[in-house]
């Protein structure tokens, strides 16, 4: 397995607002992302970590600072070729699933290859696997009304990882699931990264995730304050935060 | 997926969709009725000149219409014609006015037309009572079965006096309509100028037949310099001089062109208004598409998709709402013309209407933030 980072973030700003409105949002971040790795953002809410994800994601642009995915320093492109970057490279995971609503399961993951330029029998066949990766098989034709907040999130699993992206980003992926559905989700985006070895970044507030993460990124007031690892050894979903498991390392 | 995605957006809000068609479908009917009337009065207008049997006419000098010629040239216009080189046959037709006195009492106007059927330069058609040779009769005139009431008499057989002179229907038509609603009366070209009392050399034009092989340039330039009081037209200039006439220098033509254009306004200010607030409302659906890296020429595809579905399904509904207008008016005073022609250009015209309609949607998602993706 690799270890050469997907993501290189260095010394990431981002101001919002402006005058006497101004708000620096992001001050100074530097996080790298390597393959085969779930890792967690954490921090309580207005600490910036969604406005971070978002500049990870290519989707907002930094005040400062620069950002390199892949082989590509994306500081200074179009938001067309910031679009590319998103097709080529990340897959997104949003709290509120984001599907389309007048699309079924399957259609919804189709989609996600059709902008990409991936059509016809090669998008169906492939949309069907991942579909069945995550364990809706059998709800290929159901329209997002149809489903549970659980399969939902299942189906927006898929849609993220259809077109086989090198970094998976997902924005509170449990925060409208139960305890049960919470824990599949997780459980799912942690064999994505180990599976298929990509880079896995959660935004989160949940503690039921830390169980499943490789490595926890704490933030606050738009500053990384910790980060700690899994320890070697220690891979069990059960263990459901990093106290208890240092404590059972110890 | 782009019409996919567009089709299910358009069915989502069947309301929408159902104010959508409804705009379209009004725009449509709107656009091919003044168009249809246009072309209606364009085809009465020129129906003589188009099935004169010529090449050239000759009118007198700056005459405006079918109707509008005067009774001027005489046998030395006629002679002059005849020894232009190229020419092979040139006959006399006399069109004018006259007043129609109704058995029962009152007047009518009808446009006599007076022209030997065995010069073969312009005879009735569509004669759906009596014969070409009825009309050789003495006091014999053929006029269209749809103005018998407003002439006065019932059919075959009936009398009324035209002009100087009396005359007997023998003959009858069907589809020959007026677009001055004075109907076309047509007799021989003697009995004309009879009837009008005019000498028995004159005529309204001289429809010219080129001989073979004869260059229709160079004998119309050669006829025009020969006459120097008469026009020499080929049947396309006289009838776009005709057209010009009756329909724009009266405004008939621009009224029913400025109803057409309206009707597009409407149809496009309905469809721009609904395709703006279905994409106002799947904002965030197409915020989600740029998260996901699509280009903005794939969400304008949709978009243009949704337009394009929209014109499709308008157009098929207003056709046929229009063709049953057209169906109904067939037997009016001025009954509407669909032509293949027509009806091709009504659907380019709506795809183009809804195309521009999408114009402000487009501009809406231009705008489109991919980060309210994590603001839901």
């Amino acid at each position: 397995m690799t270890t050469q980072p997907v993501m290189q973030a260095e010394n990431i700003v981002k101001e919002l607002g402006s005058g006497a409105g101004l708000v620096v949002a992001v001050k100074g971040v530097s996080l790298d992302l390597v393959p085969g790795e779930l890792t967690l953002l954490m921090g309580p809410s207005g600490s910036g970590k969604t406005t971070l994800l978002s500049i990870l994601g290519c989707i907002m642009k930094p005040t400062s600072g620069s950002l390199r995915i892949a082989d590509t320093v994306v500081d200074n492109l179009s938001a067309e070729e910031l679009a590319k970057v998103r097709r080529d490279h990340i897959g997104f995971i949003f709290q509120s699933y984001n599907l389309f609503p007048t699309l079924n399961a399957l259609e919804n993951v189709r989609i996600a290859l059709d902008v990409r330029g991936i059509k016809g029998f090669a998008a169906t066949s492939r949309s069907e696997e991942v579909l069945r990766e995550v364990g809706l098989g059998h709800r290929l034709t159901n329209y997002p009304r149809n489903l549970s907040g659980g399969e939902q999130q299942r189906v927006a699993v898929a849609r993220a990882i259809a077109s086989s992206p090198s970094i998976v980003l997902a924005d509170e992926p449990t925060a409208a699931l139960d305890s049960e559905n919470g824990h599949a989700v997780m459980a799912l985006l942690s064999r994505i990264a180990k599976e298929q070895n990509r880079s896995v970044l959660a935004v989160t507030h949940d503690p039921r995730t830390l169980g499943y993460a490789d490595r926890v990124v704490r933030i606050e007031d738009g500053k990384i304050v910790g980060e700690e690892r899994r320890p070697e050894g220690i891979d069990s979903p059960e263990i459901t935060d990093l106290t208890k498991r240092r404590k059972l390392h110890a | 997926m782009v019409f996919t995605l567009a089709l299910r957006n358009l069915l989502h809000d069947r309301v929408r969709l159902a104010v959508t068609l409804v705009g379209i479908l009004f725009s449509i009917v709107l656009v091919a009725v003044q168009l249809g009337l246009y072309l209606g009065s364009s085809r009465m207008i020129t129906a003589n000149i188009a099935r004169s049997n010529a090449d050239l006419i000759i009118t007198t000098f700056g005459a405006k219409s079918f109707e509008d010629g005067g009774i001027l040239l005489g046998d030395r216009e006629r002679h002059q014609a005849l020894a232009t080189p190229g020419v092979e046959s040139v006959v006399p037709i006399v069109v004018a006015f006259a007043e129609w006195r109704k058995p029962e009492g009152g007047s009518s106007r009808v446009v006599l037309i007076g022209a030997d059927s065995e010069d073969q330069g312009l005879v009735p058609w569509s004669l759906t009572k009596g014969t070409i040779e009825d009309i050789k009769a003495p006091d014999a005139i053929a006029v269209d079965k749809s103005y018998l009431g407003e002439l006065g008499i019932n059919g075959i057989g009936d009398s009324a006096q035209v002009a100087n002179g009396r005359v007997k229907i023998k003959a009858l038509t069907e589809g020959i309509r007026s677009f001055t609603q004075s109907p076309y009366a047509y007799t021989t070209l003697n009995r004309a100028r009879q009837l009008l009392g005019v000498d028995d050399d004159k005529s309204t034009f001289l429809l010219v037949k080129l001989a073979p092989g004869a260059n229709i340039t160079e004998v119309q330039k050669d006829l025009a310099k020969r006459l120097d009081s008469a026009d020499v037209l080929t049947k396309d200039e006289f009838e776009s001089r005709s057209l010009k006439q009756w329909l724009f220098r009266t405004g008939a033509g621009l009224a029913l062109i400025g109803g057409a254009i309206l009707g597009s306004l409407v149809g496009t200010v309905i469809v721009a208004q609904t395709l703006y607030s279905s994409t106002k409302d799947h904002i965030h659906e197409f915020a989600t598409l740029r998260a996901l890296g699509s280009s903005r020429g794939y969400i304008y595809k949709v978009i243009l998709a949704q337009a394009a579905l929209s014109a499709v399904m308008g157009y098929v509904l207003g056709m046929i709402i229009a063709l049953l207008i057209l169906y109904l008016s067939r037997n009016s005073s001025l009954p509407l013309v669909m032509t293949p022609g027509l009806a091709f250009w009504l659907f380019a015209l709506t795809l183009f209407m809804c195309a521009i309609s999408a114009l402000s949607a487009i501009v809406k998602v231009t705008k489109i933030d991919p980060a309210t993706v994590f603001s839901r």
